[in-house]
């Protein structure tokens, strides 16, 4: 018998392929001199292409059953492949994102790329892991690369700040899901998703070890996704780290981790999904309420974007909740659009120059509409998708996660969150307002206050490829539903 | 073909949007006059479709759909981007293109020389493709898009003035104010479609009689609050007076001819549901009667012409929603048509007379302008005479009509309720047309010397707003008679598809009809003679509003004019007898007059300080309340790591307490 | 023989004294320690599942669980020397730059 197959290897392909391209860039960084480092981005983002390619392929020929692969521990699926693609083009748009954006920040070094790549492939490990030591290994692979992104701008106070908290309270929250996943073990006798469930099912209902595992398991990932009450990471964490590592966190990390938290409570958990049910609606309307209120008293804009990442977790949590084929399909719609407002929202912030800093206060976006009116038109699109207002895409991601809320009568929960919905347009709107009602320099005043935008062709790209996305998914989200409706994972 | 033409309704506009917001975006590669030629060409060409789309649907009223393209498909629910053609569409498309077109027109005069020329008019062209899928959606969703869109606009265009700090509050608080709203109507959707499994009208309004009537009530209820918001009825109207910040062509355009009657054209829409609900219609009644009169008083004290034409709007809204409410939707339709031409008129001549005054819109500084600027005077006077309720001008039937229908369904309250906002109506817009245009001129020296008729470019459109306002309410009489007029024929079909409500007052009983008319008729004349005996014949008067009328001196000129008004009103017998009760009893009327000018003074203090403290204290509260919870709420943030490792650990204790309290109850069950 | 329930006790008291000490400790060197304490709690209670379960797999775990926290104390230790770097303190009380 042989351990490992060809076909194993085969079905992690695009893995291998960006934890390579991960450590090669590592190895060539001294080998690249001063003035080609730009390469490296460049090598990784055909990597990333090579990845996207191989996953795309998967993807066009799984449509029908998934192939386990290493004994049971991974698994070749549709699902799997959908959030891969959509991580590997998060992935690319960021490094391009990032090369532009860390020369602005004087912390241009190779690295970055290596280890977006290195947490990239613990993220796509995570997506497609089908034992809870698998996806275990692949967050940690994911969270340590970012704990250390988080402090890239290793000389900025806040920079190191924000890697500090985000270390320790990443770390304390592995440590409880870990010891969730222990507990699983022991009442389940296996660590494999499926494993659990035929072990759940031989489990008399309302096994009180069994339900502190579960619990556990939801604080483990509620941390991740940032659910509110385990959200206090967020706000200073996307405040303090540099913004293309927010951007980063903010949609690939969440992403990911939404993928995981999908897969382990229907696929393991599906038995006991009535308990986990209770429990997470409280999650969601908490981080609903919590994370739209609280974004409207915040001035700095990579704050409010945290809060709003903190409510926009809570409107994903519906699709977990409503835990049907409706369901899933909306959390993979909602995060990938998701991932197109935000990081654009997130690339015009990179963009934004006050001085040698970045102009990450809402202050500073005053007037932008006179300054720059790409810019200005491109923030207005992201806040009023984030917002949810049709045309854009985000009107779609919202929609439907709502539909399919009402579709399984839980129509309380759709009424909070189209309350809370409408209450956020009022901090979306505040951005939009200053950029357009206001004239520049009305908040000058103080000496060296001199916002300008610094728009290099590979943000502008990044730009590009957000706006057309929030707009062509607002007009024509057909083929991206088609696809999430495709890749669901099969309910048990 | 058919298919082709609607279709192209909404992509003219699009694509002017387009053109012009590119050109806006690359740095005006083209000039200002291409720029007016292709937003309201694009407009023209849309109008020229809606009266093709109206002349294929003359002959066949039955509703047919239209589809662009399949927008999204779920496992339970396809939402196509389509079109519902059937008679009521065509009359929205017909008001809003052909009235649209005439505002683009006029604008292009009004804007000429701004900065945000071409801007200006990639708005309103995006605001027209909005309204178009408002108006022309088969399904809710694109309604929703349109009715969002619209909003969107109206927010672009209410903050268009940017370096006013008051416009981009306006333009936030219309749209903060209208997303609440809009909530309520996106609860509606999804009540819809859990009660329907489906979103496109003609399924649902032929499955409508399956509804419970707990389920009809709340979907009702729902597309009320989205309808309120949208169309500023109470207690949500308090966004459109400050709306009047964006330039004048937007509040006619959107704030008076086509945006806010969105939510009239919802409740008309889906009068099969709200027939299931008479609760929820009634509701709907009472709340259209209520701010008709509410606004109106307001109107009484406004000294800003816009504001006045704004308070205005929501009462002649509240006229439609009272319509609605009494089953009497073809009235309500009626007399969104109207009101779309005489309002329209109104704010675009209003938008003249600032245009002549150098952007001057406080009456008290105007006075005497009928000699300066005579054509805007013209067609401001048809457009108060038919808002007030002149004999046989539009606003005469299409009011006569609704009231009646109150009245002959038994809601006597909604009747008076409607008929006093009336007299109001009347009232202030004759006040405001004596304090503008006659009396003394206290227009300010500098500006005096400026005063100019418009170009024709504005007059042009306010010539064809005033022919319609006069002659416009024809098409509710003509060939059929009295509610029995093409207008009603043409409608009928769509609002008789519920089988219940609909059926024409007259039916009743024409004599009562006619009496109704009559007096109705009458208290728009009150309130026109008694605005014109503050503000003509007793200036002199020791009242609050006569220190404010130092100059309304009486005019013999205008003498001719207040005869007629008198010996209609007051004098049926004739003249003579006309001629001797002014001069006998003039105490006796100044009595009368007094009095009803401080219970309606009264009234508008009343209703100015409700707006004040119980409205605006109450969204003040509401928002204060969100800010003072953000504010608490932060504080949990320390920036202290243990802190937040606390709160996580808490969370923990709370999900386990949560399982505790699960196993308990499933233990105890 | 020892009852599974024992090391249950034993691996929760460890558990908790790490969140405790996560909760009360200022010293972020205290923070890295305390949260070792709670992966080794996982760690017992893995090992002793799988001796009692006669399921290999929970050993198995363990051996990823602590590679794992050695990753993370690399990466922890790092950021702390930055830390110290910049701000010339270990103690979390002062990470308060950011807040509300």
């Amino acid at each position: 018998m042989t351990i490992v197959s060809t076909a194993d290897l085969l079905a992690i392909l695009p893995e291998l392929l960006v934890m390579a391209g991960g450590c090669l860039v590592l190895v060539l960084d001294p080998l690249t001199a001063k003035d080609r480092k730009d390469w490296l981005a460049y090598f990784s983002l055909a990597v990333l292409g090579a990845a996207f390619v191989v996953g795309y392929w998967f993807m066009g020929a799984l449509t029908g059953s998934p192939r386990p692969a290493f004994s049971g521990l991974y698994v070749l699926d549709a699902y799997g492949a959908f959030w891969k693609l959509l991580l590997i083009l998060v992935s690319g748009l960021v490094i391009l994102l990032a090369k532009a954006h860390l020369k602005l920040e004087e912390i241009d070094l190779p690295e970055f790329y290596a280890f977006i790549l290195l947490s990239l492939s613990g993220m796509m490990v995570m997506v497609s892991g089908t034992d809870l030591l698998v996806i275990y290994l692949g967050l940690e692979l994911m969270s340590l690369s970012l704990y250390v992104m988080a402090g890239f701008k290793r000389y900025a106070p806040r920079s190191l700040e924000a890697a500090a908290k985000y270390f320790i309270l990443g770390s304390f929250s592995s440590g409880i899901l870990l010891y969730g996943i222990s507990l699983l073990f022991g009442r389940t006798g296996s660590t494999t998703l499926a494993g659990i469930r035929d072990g759940i099912a031989g489990l008399p209902p309302g096994d009180p070890i069994l339900l502190m595992a579960m619990g556990l398991l939801v604080v483990g990932f509620g941390f991740k996704v940032a659910a509110v009450p385990f959200h206090m990471w967020t706000p200073d964490v996307y405040e303090g780290s540099p913004t293309s590592v927010t951007a980063y966190m903010a949609v690939a990390s969440k992403a990911a981790s939404f993928a995981a938290f999908l897969r382990v409570f229907l696929e393991a958990l599906g038995g006991i999904k009535e308990s986990w049910r209770m429990l997470l609606v409280a999650v969601c309307i908490a981080t609903m309420v919590l994370g739209n209120v609280v974004a409207i008293v915040q001035t700095n804009i990579k704050r409010m974007l945290a809060y709003s990442s903190i409510a926009h977790a809570g409107y994903a949590l519906i699709g977990l909740v409503v835990a049907d084929a409706a369901g899933t399909a909306s959390v993979m719609l909602y995060l990938a659009i998701y991932a197109f407002m935000n990081l654009g929202a997130f690339a015009v912030v990179t963009m934004l120059r006050r001085g040698g800093l970045e102009g990450d206060e809402i202050d500073d976006f005053t007037g932008l509409a006179r300054r720059n009116k790409w810019a200005a038109l491109v923030m207005l699109l992201f806040m009023f998708s984030l917002a949810g207002i049709p045309p854009t895409a985000g009107f779609i991601a919202k929609f439907y996660i709502f539909m399919a809320a009402v579709g399984a009568n839980m129509t309380g929960l759709a009424v909070i969150a189209v309350v809370f919905a409408a209450i956020s347009a009022y901090f979306y709107l505040r951005v939009v307002m200053v950029m357009y009602m206001k004239e520049p320099g009305e908040t000058a005043g103080t000496p060296g206050y001199d916002v300008r935008v610094v728009a290099s062709p590979a943000a502008i790209a990044v730009l590009l490829v957000a706006a057309l996305g929030v707009l062509i998914l607002g007009v024509f989200p057909d083929p991206l539903i088609q696809a999430a409706q495709s890749a669901i994972l099969p309910l048990k | 073909m058919f298919d082709l033409i609607v279709t192209l309704i909404p992509v003219f506009p699009l694509l002017a949007v387009l053109a012009n917001g590119l050109n806006v975006m690359l740095g005006h590669r083209y000039s200002h006059e291409i720029a007016h030629r292709l937003a309201w060409g694009s407009v023209l060409l849309s109008f020229l479709c809606s009266v093709w789309v109206l002349g294929q649907t003359l002959g066949h009223p039955e509703p047919r759909t239209v589809v662009a393209y399949r927008w999204f498909f779920g496992a339970d629910l396809t939402v196509n981007l389509s079109f519902l053609i059937d008679p009521l569409t065509c009359i929205m498309l017909l008001v809003v293109t052909g009235v649209g077109f005439l505002i683009h027109v006029y604008s292009v005069g009004y804007m000429h020389g701004e900065e945000g020329f071409t801007r200006f008019f990639a708005y309103m062209n995006l605001f027209m493709v909005s309204m178009l899928l408002l108006v022309m959606g088969s399904n809710y969703v694109v309604l929703f898009i349109g009715w969002e869109g619209v909003g969107l606009c109206s927010y672009l265009l209410i903050g268009y003035y940017y370096d006013r700090v008051s416009a981009a509050k306006a333009a936030t608080k219309a749209f903060v104010v209208n997303r609440i709203g809009d909530a309520g109507f996106l609860l509606a959707i999804f009540l819809v479609f859990a009660n329907f499994g489906t979103l496109e009208y003609t399924e649902i309004f032929a499955r409508a009689g399956q509804l419970d009537s707990a389920a009809a009530f709340s979907i009702a209820i729902c597309l009320l609050i989205g309808a309120v918001g949208k169309s500023a009825q109470l207690p949500l109207h308090t966004w459109l007076p400050d709306a009047m910040e964006g330039p004048t062509p937007v509040s006619a355009l959107i704030h008076a001819a086509t945006m806010v009657t969105a939510g009239v054209y919802m409740v008309v829409r889906n009068h099969a549901i709200y027939d299931l609900a008479p609760d929820a219609l009634l509701i709907v009644g009472v709340v259209g009667g209520v701010t008709a009169l509410f606004a109106a008083t307001i109107g009484l004290v406004q000294t800003d012409i816009k504001r006045v034409l704004a308070y205005s709007t929501v009462s002649q809204l509240g006229f439609m929603f009272l319509a609605c409410g009494v089953g009497a939707y073809v009235a309500a339709i009626f007399h969104l048509v109207t009101h779309a031409f005489f309002k329209a008129l109104l704010f675009l001549s209003a938008g003249s007379v600032i245009h002549a005054l150098s952007g001057e819109q406080d009456i008290r500084r105007m006075g005497g302008l009928w000699s300066k600027i005579p054509k805007t005077h013209g067609v401001f006077l048809v457009g108060t005479a038919a808002i007030a309720g002149f004999p046989f001008l539009s606003g005469w039937w299409s009011k006569d009509e609704i009231l009646g229908h109150a009245f002959v369904h038994g809601h006597y309250v909604l009747w008076a309720l409607g008929a006093t906002a009336a007299f109001c109506t009347a009232f202030y817009m004759s006040r405001l047309l004596y304090v503008t245009f006659y009396g003394e001129s206290r227009v300010a020296h500098e500006v005096e010397h400026h005063i100019h008729e418009s170009p024709n470019v504005m007059v042009y459109p306010l010539l064809v707003l005033a022919f319609l306002s006069v002659v416009g309410g024809l098409i509710g009489v003509i060939p059929g008679g009295l509610e029995n007029g093409w207008f009603h024929q043409f409608l009928q079909p769509v609002v008789r598809s519920a089988g219940a409500g609909g059926e024409a007052a007259h039916e009743e009983g024409h004599l009562l009809v006619y009496i109704l008319m009559a007096v109705t008729t009458l208290i728009g004349v009150a309130g026109w003679f008694t605005a014109h005996y503050f503000y003509k014949l007793k200036p002199e008067q020791p009242d609050l509003l006569m220190n404010r009328m130092k100059g309304a001196y009486t005019l013999i000129l205008n003498k001719y004019w207040v005869d007629e008004a008198y010996d209609k009103a007051f004098v049926e017998p004739g003249k003579a007898v006309g001629r001797s009760f002014d001069k006998a009893d003039t105490a006796g009327i100044d009595r009368v007059v007094v009095a009803v000018e401080q219970v309606t003074d009264l009234s508008a203090a009343g209703s100015t300080w409700v707006e004040k403290h119980v409205i605006y204290g109450g969204l003040n509260v509401t928002g204060y309340a969100n800010h003072l919870a953000a504010r608490v709420l932060r504080r949990l943030q320390s920036g202290l790591v243990h802190h937040y490792a606390a709160i996580l650990v808490a969370g923990l204790v709370v999900l386990v307490n949560l399982i505790v309290l699960f196993l308990w109850l499933g233990g105890a069950s | 023989m020892i009852p599974l329930s024992y090391y249950m006790i034993l691996s929760a008291i460890v558990f908790v004294t790490g969140v405790v000490g996560v909760l009360i400790r200022r010293n972020i060197i205290m923070l890295l320690l305390s949260i070792e304490l709670m992966l080794n709690a996982t760690n017992i209670n893995f090992v002793a599942f799988s001796y009692y379960l006669g399921n290999i797999a929970g050993q198995v775990f363990v051996f990823f669980a602590l590679t794992v926290a050695a990753a993370e104390v690399a990466v922890g230790l790092a950021i702390i020397i930055a830390l110290y770097r910049g701000k010339a303190t270990v103690n979390v009380a002062e990470l308060n730059l950011m807040k509300w």
